[in-house]
């Protein structure tokens, strides 16, 4: 049996972008299985808090713990438990979605003989199958993000980061997501979701409100 | 391993099968050098003189212009957010975008040089010194470049911000890989001067990953 994966405790966390902090004070506690659900309104620094959790931008105060200890000193072993899905979709034009799931499969370290398969579940699950073989440019908007949540399937990792994760999808393509976030929930996964279009992520979902940690306008900041 | 192996072969096919990438370099290449005798005149002596200096020359500035591509499309879509949660350290990742970044610019333009070399009326011996020192500089262009494409990512006409970080850069290569070609007419002179861009190439291998790939963090900030 292997141990149950660590929390990932937040403590007073601290955003600056540019001259401003746009969050502090905001902790939490996120246990294996568990959801998050970050709203707020545009510019309440959602996606910030997200690349933060990516360790994508240091925070500017605060900590962030995984297990007992802070994540930057885990560093590639935090990092590959990480899966990613940002504003873009990170999907080449030139390349089919069959190519970019495989790149994506294989730069998360999967041995080769597994790729095919892998693949073909991830485009399965998000209905790719019929475009699997066609450029990416030719596809919609909605049809690349799908492929943006397909690598959450095809390599996949403990904890996912959504970011805005239903924008350009339709009714039942929204339904496949909530699915997929499902079933990974109940394998013991946990996930982060930003989002300001109800999104259904289960029963014991926490929601933070990001507006509830911006600092006054004039809020001046040590260093 | 396997990361790195697709990292390389992605970039590659990219740069190969938009068809841009090489055969915008390679154009670009032939036809700065072909420009020359229009403007020096015809004369066998001067182009001779002045060859070698003049295809290191527009090799750099071809090289250059693919320089912009390495790391923006990744950038602009998001991917090199992904790159940075993968299995591989990021300074692998740039090096692998570098021997691709190589084997679709660099590469073609060292095996187009002798053909080049002849326009200009190089002596057998001076074509395959210039072969070679091109085979042994372009991987320092390509990883000398990837610094400055890194620092320049998502500044205004990166373009030129790129140009001017890294031409003063492509200065030694430039000066030793002209200057193998100059020296090859004396019998064995070449022979320091590839050396030397050997070395160049060698340090660029062991430097630049590090500071490329400290560059994309601070931009990704």
């Amino acid at each position: 049996m292997t141990e149950p994966a660590p929390d990932l405790v937040a403590e007073a966390l601290a955003c600056r972008r540019g001259e401003r902090l746009v969050f502090a004070g905001l902790s939490f506690r996120l246990s294996a299985g568990g959801a998050l659900l970050l709203t707020g309104t545009n510019g309440s620094g959602k996606t910030s808090l997200l690349r933060v959790l990516a360790t994508l931008i240091r925070p500017a105060e605060g900590r962030l713990i995984w297990g007992a200890r802070p994540v930057e000193a885990e560093g590639a072993v935090y990092r590959a438990q990480l899966d990613f899905v940002g504003h873009q979709d990170g999907v080449k034009p030139g390349l089919t979605p069959r190519e970019v799931l495989a790149f994506w499969v294989a730069l998360r370290g999967i041995e080769r003989s597994r790729v095919p398969r892998l693949v073909e579940a991830a485009l399965a699950a998000f209905a790719l199958d019929g475009v699997a073989d066609w450029p990416c440019r030719w596809l919609s908007a909605g049809q690349r993000r799908r492929i943006a949540l397909a690598r959450l399937v095809a390599a996949p990792a403990s904890m996912w980061l959504l970011d805005e994760p239903t924008s350009a999808l339709d009714h039942e393509n929204q339904s496949r997501l909530e699915r997929a976030i499902a079933e990974h929930r109940a394998s013991g996964g946990r996930v982060v979701v930003a989002s300001h279009s109800p999104i259904d992520l289960g029963v014991v979902a926490a929601t933070l409100t990001l507006d509830a940690f911006a600092l006054p306008p004039d809020y001046a900041i040590a260093g | 391993m396997a990361a790195f192996l697709g990292l390389f072969r992605r970039d590659l096919s990219l740069a190969l099968r938009q068809g841009g990438d090489t055969g915008l370099v390679l154009g670009f290449f032939v036809l700065a050098v072909i420009l020359f005798p229009f403007g020096v005149g015809p004369e066998p002596e001067v182009l001779q003189r002045i060859g070698a200096g003049i295809i290191w020359v527009a090799a750099l500035l071809a090289a250059l212009l693919s320089l912009d591509r390495l790391f923006e499309a990744d950038y602009r879509d998001g991917e090199l957010d992904l790159l940075t949660l993968s299995n591989l350290p990021l300074e692998l990742a740039v090096l692998a975008k570098c021997a691709a970044h190589w084997v679709a610019t660099g590469l073609p333009l060292a095996l187009t040089s002798p053909f080049l070399a002849l326009l200009v009326d190089l002596d057998p011996g001076a074509i395959a010194i210039l072969f070679v020192s091109l085979l042994v500089g372009t991987p320092a262009l390509s990883l000398i470049g990837s610094v400055a494409a890194a620092l320049s990512l998502g500044a205004r006409r990166q373009g030129v911000v790129l140009s001017l970080l890294v031409l003063p850069l492509y200065i030694p290569p430039l000066i030793f890989g002209a200057g193998a070609v100059e020296a090859s007419a004396v019998d064995g002179g070449a022979r320091a001067y590839l050396l030397i861009l050997c070395a160049i190439s060698l340090a660029a291998l062991a430097f630049c990953p590090w500071a490329s790939a400290a560059a994309l963090r601070q931009a990704l900030e």
